[in-house]
């Protein structure tokens, strides 16, 4: 260190790596984005790996652990054929969302790359993961690893008790209904995995010998007044299963008749998991914003410190105007809005309201147009947003004027969109809004709920999709969903579309059969 | 100070098992695949990688997902260069465009091409064809190697350094330098001693100095260059080459008259394609000769063979003349194994089945290593001629033939589980190496 630091104060010199330089960057790295930017982070793990294992690892939902299922064997087969194209490059890194941090780097990068990789995700990702309320309070970063290492090996388990077609089966089901497999409002409990473990048989059994409501055949209110199931007694039943449900592998695990306690735990598994990405999900924006505004920021500052050489700063800011390209929408490589463009010009733009603003912006954001402390500013922003309240919270006039962004009206059936809006005075509120409402994972995703089951019949479930803009579900896609729900509801299913607003029934599907 | 982890040297293809579990999912539809290609593509062309569509049954996964050709949207998008609020923009003709960059890409992920390997193809080839495993094992095995000497190389390990290359190079390398040979230095010593021994004087001393300096100058020399050096090593150099097996040609001999239809040809491709595998495994060179017949035969191209119709009566001993012609010509025996599979419906000129015997008896089967015929028969009458011998006219004639010759192999197929008997003969038998000539 001594011996380089009399040599030049460049942190490396030449693209290759080695564990020595990478370890220096990273200190010095972190030492800045605790001084520049006051981050706050997990601690780091690194992993080298090749460009195959990167492949491998995109397959499986890019967790380092995950069951076996054939589905991932398909992504990976998509994966492999854009890589061999080349239409696609390999992500540089991969960071999980875990305590320690995990960070995969590529043995290929330079080191230029990795540096930049380092800030990026070691620093700008964590600080996001540990700081912002959503993962704070929906994922435990601590447990997941653990979580997923049980949930590998309990499903193996089951392959090898049950058969692996049985095991597909449930999977499969279970999958198709990941989206509508997480609790949007109410919290989850925390999962750990030690207690986890220990506690499964308990309750397993638990369940196996617990009074189940669905399995009473007698009327309850027998004693008192013999006709008083109807109204009220659908009122009642509804609360006891905590109806209507919008976590419909949550009531299929605790609620189904057919289901044997290993499926029921399968189900758990896949229901954790994507609870785990939820939050991801929603923070697309935001996470890859703040991790490009950190690496952007920290390079800068290493830059004008003198810590790196030329030839590698422009590397560095090669590789940055690569992710952060947003083409125009008519060009032929649009493919919807960059989140990393986005986030860092969102960014960039809080930090020049709170130093610089117009009259403009302080008509707009009184609260932070020139506060003089972007630093807080962007902390604030980034530990208690996501990505739709972000966006309707910031997204400025001048952005909205620089990125030209419009608004489209687009009916089914009509032949012509519609400009609804531009970047005008009479526009900005509007297109931010549109857009924040574009990035809302609640709105945008169908919203199906199970409303009742009927109890002393036939036990159909009925589910309800509440159809909002008139927007239907795709039906062969619905119809198979259907039947996997049906699968593990093992009666009827039907599903009823009622609009939003009206309350009016627009349609009903239903499934007898698998 | 980070951990770090070198995950490099894990094992890699972690995701093989979910590729496996894909491909058991999808078996059926690209068995189906396979089948038609193999169906449209070359004989050879079987054992070798295909590429294959994403099949679409078993492999959706399926969730609530709105259409796309319904409702009311909006969409926010960058770049606007004239519009202003009020502006209608026609739709692009297909789906998709401007603001289904959702659903677009959930469409081609799921419509794409990928790569089977070859083991996985034959996997599938041979499925329906109900070959024992070790069969499979035989048919899969790539050829052995041998190394075979093929000069010499500066790099090699030490228990292949070739002596006589290396003291070669050795010797001219010193003869190049002018090393000292040990004689010059000897008699150098030997007058330097014969001087020491005489009486001094002026000119001895001298001549001793200038001889006790060169004997320096060349000790060192001998030092400096060495006897062996490292630029004279030469190894020998070994080739992996096949082992070496013998050319082999196969005749496939085909009834194209009217009664052949689609699904006889398909079954007597499969029994060609089989045959072709494993003569491919046992021989480096193969060539295949098509010769279809009505009531005459020609030689065609593979693409002729298969899809050409022609119309015409039935004489088969036109197809096996012009065989032995063509062996005759250009596949002597003495430099070819010959193997010759015949696929027919069994109909025949009603004379010419004696013909055929001749043939058969008098020339091919002693030029063959093997003869399969196959006669492809429909499947309801499968259990009433089953292992009876009577038949049409040709089987009977080749039935006699059969009894006399053992390299001859006869069946009937109705289905493709089938064909595999037909060369379970040839496996029995398994000559080492065919005897020639």
């Amino acid at each position: 260190m001594q011996r380089n630091a009399a040599r030049s104060d460049l942190l490396f010199s030449g693209s290759d790596w080695n564990f020595r330089t990478l370890s220096r960057v990273y200190d010095e790295i972190a030492a800045l984005a605790v001084e520049e930017l006051h981050l706050d982070t997990y601690p780091v793990q690194m992993e080298i790996i090749s460009s195959e294992q990167m492949l491998d690892a995109y397959s499986s939902v890019g967790m380092p652990l995950m069951y076996p299922h054939w589905s991932f064997g398909k992504h990976f087969l998509y994966q492999q054929l854009l890589y061999r194209k080349g239409g696609r490059g390999l992500a540089y890194e991969l960071v999980i969302n875990s305590d320690p941090c995990i960070v995969y780097l590529m043995e290929e990068n330079t080191m230029a790359l990795q540096a930049l990789v380092t800030a990026h995700a070691a620093l700008g990702h964590n600080h996001f993961f540990k700081n912002n309320y959503l993962f704070r309070q929906w994922t435990d970063a601590g447990a997941i690893l653990g979580y997923l290492d049980f949930a590998k090996g309990y499903i193996a388990n089951c392959e090898e008790r049950h058969g692996a077609d049985a095991v597909e089966a449930i999977l499969d089901a279970a999958h198709a209904l990941m989206e509508q497999g997480v609790f949007r409002y109410r919290r989850p409990p925390k999962l750990s995995s030690e207690k986890e473990r220990e506690g499964i048989r308990e309750r397993l059994e638990y369940e196996e010998r617990s009074y189940n409501d669905l399995w009473r055949t007698l009327p309850r209110s027998k004693g008192g007044d013999g006709t008083g199931e109807t109204d009220g007694g659908m009122a009642e039943r509804k609360k006891s299963l905590n109806l209507p449900e919008e976590n419909l592998l949550y009531f299929l695990e605790k609620n189904s008749l057919v289901l044997e306690p290993w499926q029921r735990e399968i189900l758990r598994i896949v229901r954790t998991i994507a609870q785990y990405f939820y939050p991801q999900r929603q923070t697309q924006v935001m996470n890859e914003g703040c991790a490009t505004f950190v690496h952007y920021t920290l390079m800068n500052a290493l830059f004008d410190r003198g810590r790196i050489s030329e030839g590698a700063m422009l590397e560095i800011l090669g590789n940055h105007s690569n992710v952060i390209f947003q083409p125009a929408f008519d060009d032929p490589r649009f493919s919807g809005i960059n989140p990393y463009a986005l986030g860092l010009a969102m960014m960039q733009d809080i930090q020049r309201i709170s130093m610089e603003p117009t009259a403009e912006d302080r008509d707009w954001f009184p609260g932070i147009a020139g506060n003089g402390d972007w630093r807080e500013t962007l902390l604030d922003a980034w530990a208690n947003h996501r990505d739709e309240s972000f966006i309707q919270q910031y997204l400025s006039p001048a952005l909205i004027r620089k990125s030209r962004f419009f608004l489209l009206d687009d009916v089914a059936e009509k032949s012509h969109y519609e400009v609804a809006s531009i970047h005008d005075e009479r526009g900005y509120a509007t297109i931010r809004s549109a857009l924040a409402r574009a990035y809302d994972i609640g709105a945008s995703r169908p919203d199906v709920q199970i409303v009742d089951v009927d109890l002393l019949g036939e036990r159909h479930l009925h589910l309800e999709h509440k159809v909002a803009g008139d927007v239907l579900l795709d039906e062969a896609a619905c119809d198979a969903t259907l039947r996997h729900i049906r699968t593990l509801w093992g009666y009827k299913v039907s599903l009823a579309g009622i609009d939003a607003k009206t309350g009016a029934k627009v349609y009903e599907r239903s499934i007898n059969q698998t | 100070m980070p951990i770090f982890i070198d995950r490099r040297l894990n094992p890699k293809d972690k995701s093989l098992g979910n590729r496996q579990r894909f491909l058991r999912r999808a078996r059926e539809e690209l068995k189906r695949d396979i089948r038609d290609q193999i169906r449209a593509g070359k004989i050879s062309d079987v054992d070798a990688e295909h590429v294959v569509p994403m099949p679409a049954k078993g492999t959706s996964e399926p969730t609530f997902s709105s259409a796309s050709d319904s409702g009311e949207r909006q969409h926010v998008l960058p770049g606007n260069k004239h519009f202003v609020a009020g502006n209608q923009i026609p739709k692009p003709s297909k789906g998709g465009g401007v603001g289904g960059a959702g659903a677009g890409t959930r469409e081609s992920q799921d419509d794409f091409r990928f790569v089977l390997s070859r083991e996985e193809v034959l996997d599938l080839f041979f499925e329906d064809l109900e070959l024992p495993d070790m069969v499979k094992l035989n048919l899969k095995e790539i050829l052995a190697y041998k190394p075979r000497r093929a000069g010499f190389a500066p790099t090699g390990s030490p228990t292949n350094i070739n002596v006589g290359r290396t003291m070669r190079n050795s010797h001219g390398r010193r003869i190049a330098l002018r090393r000292p040979r040990r004689e010059e230095l000897e008699a150098i010593a030997r007058e330097l001693a014969a001087l020491e021994a005489e009486p001094p004087s002026a000119a001895t001393r001298q001549r001793i100095t200038a001889l006790r300096e060169k004997l320096e100058e060349m000790e060192r020399r001998r030092r400096l260059i060495a006897y062996v050096d490292p630029v004279d090593i030469r190894f020998n150099r070994f080739d992996p080459q096949p082992v070496p097996n013998a050319s082999a040609v196969m005749f496939c001999l085909m009834d194209v008259s009217g009664s052949m239809g689609e699904r006889e040809k398909d079954l007597a491709k499969r029994f060609f394609v089989l045959l072709h595998l494993f003569l491919k495994r046992r021989y480096d060179r193969i060539e295949i000769v098509f010769i279809r017949h009505t009531h005459e035969a020609h030689e065609v191209d593979e693409e002729t063979f298969f899809y050409s119709m022609q119309s015409g009566g039935t004489v088969v001993s036109t197809a096996l003349e012009k065989m032995r012609r063509i062996i005759e010509e250009r596949y002597p025996s003495r430099e070819w194994n010959i193997y010759a599979a015949q696929a027919s419906d069994g109909d025949n000129f009603a004379t010419d089945s004696e013909r055929c015997i001749t043939l058969l008896d008098g020339e091919i089967m002693r030029l063959c290593q093997y003869f399969a015929y196959i006669e492809i028969i429909d499947e309801r009458e499968s259990h009433i001629f089953g292992s009876t011998d009577n038949g049409t006219s040709l089987w009977r004639a080749y039935s006699a033939v059969n009894l006399r010759w053992p390299n001859f192999q006869m069946s009937r197929i109705a289905r493709a589980s089938d064909i595999y008997p037909v060369f379970r003969q040839l496996f029995t038998r398994q000559p080492a190496l065919p005897a020639s000539g």
